[in-house]
């Protein structure tokens, strides 16, 4: 029996190229894992084992090499033809897409095999999953904790060795913040560098999709999968360079830089601690450290709450009952559009379509969306400063560990206060690697690596680096106790 | 600019957002500490400093003008609420 | 009492003749079955993305260089919101504030001296789908049973051309319509039908006291399909409006549909608010920014357009401006004259034939004059039959039509073969003069007396006993003599 908790990507098929196990065979342990731990954990919307199991047979039916027979997990807003893809929505329930994502067409042609669609927060609006309309996933670390989101089943799927590794999708730290919450690790790449077609919109100008997974090595493998020039959406470039496997130890000649006007509001003392701890690791390891500021950020999270929710407004607009999903009978169209709408989106969405709508509507445009996006232009500045005098900045992935359910939910500002780190990123279209840290009070803490756009190559270096110093081990020790 | 019950109701009816019992009042709370929280920003001195609408600076991605063959008619009515013949029916057009 | 004038602009819509559509490759083509030219991306299916048509964008800007239009360095694509059946992500992808093709100046020659219309803007946008209303009162949409819609036509390309409020009557602006769609025909960009919906034009129409250089209130007229009802449409426009105004009453605004069959005016709506489409830019789509290589290149390109080339045809060719006028305005027509004035040396006469014969059998036939069985080199041959008086005018009539049903043959031989050859010949016209004579004394008494109008009486007997052949000129001279 294969124990898929803690099992690398890169063992797996390390497993597959020795013959020791069969494609379907190392299928058939996850599916087991995902029977075994997902009645507690809910980290999946949908699962197929029949279909599963069918691809993983015709891989070993046809000899494979590289990746070809390992399994992955999608969030459920990469569209799956002919699978349910919810993006975790009532008003999406039962709605088959006619296309493959360009990145689940990615894994397809690179011989992965899905085992379904995991969980997250209604159209990846949260922090949390606890707003996905089908029920929360719980962190595998510690059940009365939230996974993080929004790709919240994402990352405890790959926690739990449910999947090696897995894709979600990142508009604000939905990749990075459960990556920490769940003690892997999550790359968001340079906005551009994947392709968004088929991946349900929630916020164009910020939205990417990015692997999960147990190890850097692992991250970059499933990156150089999905890293590709679409010319099906317009604002896809691909990598600038092949993405290379990183292998090195040491940080000598890289230039590090820690935001510390960053860390002065709201950090918990054992995340600053841990941060800490491994700023001083890159120096041990050659790194040069200095300090910097954006002085910008600051304005980021308002910045943020009004790009993402304007742009949200106009791509939820769709979901209006007349050419699938979920319609409610009306007497008249735009009461069936109410009545649709009404009943399809949970509060958190209907907050975020109506902060949206508000800050586009005649005379406050300028005021909100035109004033934000004049900040974005600020934050990428100060970005680009930093980044003269700098290879990488760093800082912590989240200001916290994983909270308890119903901690943040009625107070969407302390929810929105939780990506405070990450959402700059998304604002300046960066790359942001998080990677586990260490443990703070038995959860997990992320460290994150934000670099130059399309420098996503130097980051990996950089988390395996660190990685490899830290030995920290990404199993949960609850499941591990479980698991013979 | 306090925000109103009216405010709110006229914003959902531009979403076409149908409101249940006490869901106005309740969002006019919500909405107005989350504007309250942003709208920060309105009150900086940002004359002269440009818009992003884009992390890209990219222009002029255009597609060539070659016809990929259509989904089809199956295939497009295979998730319609309602498919009448070939088409997508939906309740009366009102005012 | 006071006198108004009108102030009239018109907002046109012109659909582009591409392969595809705006932002899918399905096809932008009519007349198949409802939904066949549809894709998951001009369904607006979730996580779809537009890519903008590179060929709609020259053909754009070949009309914007025709019209004399400004073409900006950038310009960018903008979401308009608003919920409708017929709009499946319920924005529509059109261009706000920085369109394509920015101020121009457009000519319009006459008899008149002619007058100049300002060009506000042209940019590029999608059109909405079908919707079929069924069920109820046929054609109303308030109260009818149900709508059933359409997507082939979602996402085709359409140029929205705005004009200044230049435009000071029904007349003026059906000859700004008609020069206007000549020459956007002439650009190749789109076959600019009325009819089948390719040129749709709204009118903005106020009125002023003479003099005065303010605004009164506008109403928009919708949709008239034809340049005679775009002219009877305003000119029952500014009445209505000069008769509010002159019982004292006050315009509203409002949006009116003109019924042609009635000639009345229908109040659509009243508007009451302002509509708030929360225009922001679309986050999809990059900004266009046409190089000055393109656009040398696509100047360069534009055929002659046809204010030119009314005026070479009046220059070159010594035609009055009307004939110039209508021979310009159809480019094939215009083509053919210019070979046919050629061909025979004497352009007036080709324009008697062009605008004659010729334009009466096209508009039978509804053929493009270039498609005709009757080449210029065919007319040309038989212009010369006449121009040496083997054939009289009637007898060509018939030749014309010889050549029409047999494009096999050529005039002379149709002339020979129907015995159509002109008689000149005096010893047989004179017998048949002697019969004629002979047949009616009293004419010929009554002649002598002094009743002279009686020659035209006698030439007409002779021409119908000749079957039409008899040489007019040699017919004449031998009355003459006869009757002397």
């Amino acid at each position: 029996m294969i124990d898929t908790l803690g099992l690398t990507a890169e063992r797996a098929a390390a497993l597959l190229d020795a013959r020791e196990v069969t494609a379907e065979e190392l299928a058939g342990a996850y599916l087991a894992q995902i029977e075994r731990h997902d009645g507690e954990l809910h980290a999946f919307l949908h699962t197929h084992p029949e279909q599963t199991l069918e691809a993983a047979r015709a891989i070993d039916a046809r000899g494979r090499s590289g990746l070809q027979g390992v399994p992955v997990g999608l969030k459920d807003l990469l569209s799956t033809r002919g699978v349910p893809t919810t993006a975790g929505s009532r008003i999406l329930e039962g709605f088959l897409p006619i296309i493959d994502a360009d990145v689940v067409e990615s894994c397809r042609e690179a011989g992965l095999v899905s085992v379904g669609k995991l969980n997250m927060d209604e159209f990846a609006m949260g922090s949390s999953t606890e707003h996905s309309a089908f029920g929360p996933t719980r962190n595998p670390w510690d059940p009365r904790l939230v996974p993080g989101g929004s790709s919240g089943g994402s990352a405890a799927a790959v926690a739990a060795g449910m999947a090696p590794f897995s894709l979600g999708t990142d508009t604000g730290g939905s990749i990075r913040q459960p990556a920490a919450f769940c003690g892997i690790v999550g790359l968001k790449p340079t906005y551009g560098a994947v392709s968004r077609y088929g991946v349900v919109a929630f916020a164009s100008s910020l939205d990417q999709v990015g692997p999960f997974a147990l190890t850097v090595r692992d991250a970059a493998l499933l990156y150089s999968v999905i890293a590709r020039d679409d010319p099906r959406d317009s604002t896809n470039v691909g990598p600038r360079e092949p993405v290379s496997l990183p292998s090195g130890t040491s940080l000598a000649g890289l230039r590090i830089g820690v935001p510390t006007d960053q860390l002065a509001a709201g950090v918990d003392p054992g995340v600053r601690a841990l941060f800490d701890d491994t700023v001083a690791l890159c120096a041990a390891l050659g790194a040069e450290l200095g300090e910097t500021t954006l002085p910008h950020a600051s304005d980021g999270l308002a910045a943020y709450y009004l790009i993402a929710p304007s742009e949200a407004s106009a791509n939820l607009a769709r979901y209006d009952g007349v050419r699938y999903g979920l319609r409610v009978d009306a007497p008249d169209v735009h009461a069936m559009y109410e009545e649709t709408r009404r009943r399809g989106f949970g509060a958190e969405v209907k907050r975020r379509i109506m902060i949206g709508t508000y800050a586009l509507s005649a005379g406050y445009f300028d005021a909100y969306y035109g004033q934000a996006q004049r900040v974005r232009t600020l934050i990428c500045r100060d970005f680009a400063a930093a980044f003269e005098r700098f290879d990488a900045l760093v800082l912590p992935t989240a200001p916290s560990t994983a909270f308890a359910f119903g901690d943040k939910v009625d107070d969407p500002l302390a929810m929105y206060a939780n990506d405070v780190f990450t959402l700059p990123v998304n604002l300046a279209g960066l790359p942001g690697l998080s990677i586990p840290c260490g443990l703070s009070d038995g959860m997990p803490v992320g460290f994150q690596l934000i670099g130059p756009a399309f420098s996503e190559n130097r980051l990996l270096e950089i988390g395996h680096a660190l990685e490899q110093a830290i030995g920290f081990d990404a199993r949960p020790p609850r499941l591990s106790r479980g698991v013979a | 600019m306090a925000l109103t019950e009216s405010d709110v109701r006229h914003v959902a009816r531009l979403a076409r957002l149908g409101l249940a019992a006490g869901e106005a009042e309740r969002l006019r709370g919500e909405l107005a500490s989350i504007l309250g929280h942003v709208s920060a920003i309105a009150a900086l001195d940002l004359e002269g400093v440009p818009a992003t609408s884009h992390p890209l600076d990219l222009v002029n991605v255009l597609a060539a003008d070659e016809v990929v063959p259509a989904a089809g008619v199956e295939a497009a009515l295979a998730n319609a609420p309602d498919p009448v013949a070939n088409g997508f029916r939906v309740p009366p057009i009102g005012a | 009492m006071t006198t108004y004038e009108a102030v009239i602009g018109l907002e046109i819509h012109v659909q582009l003749r591409t392969r595809t559509k705006m932002f899918c490759r399905c096809p932008n083509r009519f007349g198949d079955a409802p939904n066949a030219n549809v894709c998951s991306v001009c369904l607006a299916h979730p996580g779809m993305l537009p890519v903008a048509n590179g060929e709609a964008v020259r053909q754009a800007l070949r009309v914007g260089l025709a019209l004399g239009c400004r073409i900006p360095e950038r310009s960018k694509f903008d979401r308009k919101n608003y919920f409708y059946p017929d709009s499946p992500k319920a924005y529509q992808i059109s261009q706000y504030d920085q369109p394509l093709c920015a101020e121009g100046a457009f000519q319009v020659p006459g008899e008149d001296g002619g007058f100049v219309v300002g060009i506000t803007r042209a940019h590029l946008e999608e059109d909405a789908a079908k919707t079929i209303h069924v069920g109820g009162e046929a054609g109303r949409i308030a109260g009818s049973g149900s709508s059933i819609v359409d997507f082939n036509r979602a996402g085709t390309p359409l140029l929205e051309i705005v004009t200044e409020p230049d435009l000071r009557s029904g007349e003026h602006a059906r000859r700004f319509l008609t020069l206007l769609r000549a020459t956007i025909v002439a650009t190749g960009a789109s076959d600019c039908d009325m009819e089948k919906g390719t040129l749709r034009c709204d009118a903005n129409v106020s009125i002023r006291p003479v003099g005065s250089t303010g605004f009164g209130t506008k109403c928009e007229l919708k949709n008239m399909n034809s340049f005679r009802f775009l002219e009877r449409g305003i000119a029952a426009e500014i009445a209505r409006q000069t008769a509010l105004l002159e019982v004292g009453g006050r315009v509203t605004q409002a949006t009116l549909h003109y019924d042609p069959s009635s000639e009345s005016l229908t109040v659509l709506r009243t508007k009451e608010e302002a509509d708030d489409y929360r225009y922001f830019p679309e986050p999809d789509l990059l900004p266009v920014a046409p190089s000055p290589t393109l656009l040398e290149e696509l100047r360069a390109g534009l055929p002659e357009l046809p204010v030119a080339r009314i005026a070479r045809l009046r220059d070159t060719y010594g035609l009055p401006d009307a004939t110039a006028a209508t021979i310009a305005l159809t480019p094939s027509l215009a083509d053919y004259y210019e070979e046919l004035a050629a061909l025979t040396g004497d352009p007036r006469l080709a324009a008697n034939w062009t605008m004659g014969e010729l334009s009466a059998h096209l508009n039978a036939a509804s053929l493009e004059a270039a498609a005709s069985p009757v080449t210029p080199p065919r007319l040309a041959a038989l212009i010369a039959l006449t121009v040496a008086g083997t054939v009289g005018s009637n007898a060509a009539k018939t030749v014309f039509g010889e050549l029409v049903a047999d494009p096999a043959v050529d005039a002379a031989t149709i002339v020979e073969r129907l015995g159509l050859a002109q008689v000149d010949d005096a010893d047989e016209l004179g017998a048949i003069v002697d019969a004629v004579l002979a047949a009616n004394a009293a004419e010929v008494a009554a002649f002598r007396a002094g009743k002279v109008q009686l020659i035209g009486f006698f030439t007409g007997q002779v021409m119908r006993q000749s079957g039409g052949r008899a040489d007019p000129k040699v017919v004449q001279a031998l009355l003459n003599d006869r009757l002397r």
